[in-house]
């Protein structure tokens, strides 16, 4: 078996790698802005712009080569003085909303943001109709004996 | 009275299965052109072999039915639809024209070179920014613009008989129609 200290020293790696491995980006070094700055403002647009290539990831942690074309567009609109929202406008006039990964609530995209809550108001009013309570005459509590029934009672008592 | 309301929730399963059902056919890669029924963004690209003319946006609005076809030496794709693009480019009803999209210094030459030459008039873009300004998500595509410049089609994929005679045909039949 391995010595004790090899298997420490593995069991360290193992525990780094598990910290540092969602920590991989697509940016490559050469992409990367000066200023600290408008870098950070790149990574926070291109976070919310889809690939158009393999299309559920966004362009930051894509490695496809038309993700990168965009991410450098991001950081040269940025350079030129472009604000977020006009980056994005930018890209959204060449490929439409589709390269938003977070749709914009409109018109169109109505039912899909109010969609789920009218799913749930749904479930919820069948679920009420369904558990609701039945029967309500037969659990109204029974009436008080009257005279007859009183020494009925007693006589079977009574033979206990 | 009771048979039936316990029929609701399965009514509502059929319902959505169809649906998402229904969803699940569409193509993610058929996404709507923000061009459609637009003319191109104004573009220059220059000659990608010398002996011909580049492509500006202004050739795309000459009267013509143009087909525009993007393509890269590096895309399968486009291998498969060449024999398809030789063949188009023998009819008179349209002028094929094409974009040489993100390919290094060469290979798009060596391409015309090895395969034959569908395009009437060749851009190279190499740094592939007029691809992205028509929206171009990936090589082949093909737009059809009709005679006043503007985009009408546009098909994301290689062309086969198929694609043709279903989607780009019939836009085809419509512009002339309207001329």
């Amino acid at each position: 078996m391995f010595p004790m200290a090899a298997r420490k020293v593995a069991t360290a790696f193992l525990l780094l790698s598990c910290f540092l491995g969602g920590q991989a980006f697509a940016v490559l070094p050469d992409e990367v802005l000066k200023d600290p700055v408008l870098e950070a403002r790149a990574r926070v647009i291109s976070q919310d712009l889809r690939c158009l290539v393999c299309q559920n990831q966004a362009i930051d942690d894509s490695g496809a080569p038309l993700a990168r074309d965009l991410r450098i567009i991001v950081r040269e609109r940025l350079t030129k003085g472009d604000s977020n929202e006009q980056v994005v406008q930018y890209l959204v006039a060449r490929y439409g909303n589709y390269v938003l990964l977070k749709p914009p609530f409109q018109a169109d995209t109505l039912l899909l943001w109010i969609g789920p809550g009218i799913f749930l108001l749904l479930a919820a009013g069948t679920a009420a109709f369904y558990f609701r309570p039945r029967n309500m005459k037969a659990e109204a509590p029974a009436s008080a004996l009257d005279e007859t029934e009183q020494s009925q009672l007693a006589e079977l008592v009574k033979d206990i | 009275m009771k048979r039936a309301s316990s029929l609701i929730p399965v009514a509502v399963f059929a319902v959505l299965a169809g649906a998402m059902g229904l969803g699940l056919t569409h193509n993610p890669r058929e996404l709507p052109s923000m061009l459609a029924d637009r003319p191109t963004p104004v573009f220059s690209l220059p000659p990608l072999l010398p002996a011909m003319a580049g492509l500006q946006s202004q050739d795309l609005s000459k009267g013509d039915v143009v087909l525009l076809n993007v393509f890269a030496s590096w895309c399968g794709g486009c291998r498969y639809e060449h024999p398809m693009l030789m063949r188009l480019a023998a009819d008179k009803r349209w002028k094929l024209v094409g974009i040489n999209w993100k390919d290094a210094p060469g290979k798009g030459a060596q391409w015309i070179n090895d395969y034959g030459n569908p395009y009437k008039l060749l851009g190279d873009d190499s740094s592939g920014r007029t691809g992205i300004d028509l929206g171009v998500t990936g090589v082949p595509e093909t737009f059809v613009i009709d005679r006043g410049g503007r985009v009408r089609y546009r098909h994301a994929g290689p062309l086969t008989p198929e694609v043709w005679a279903k989607d780009i045909e019939p836009v085809i039949a419509q512009i002339e129609e309207r001329s």
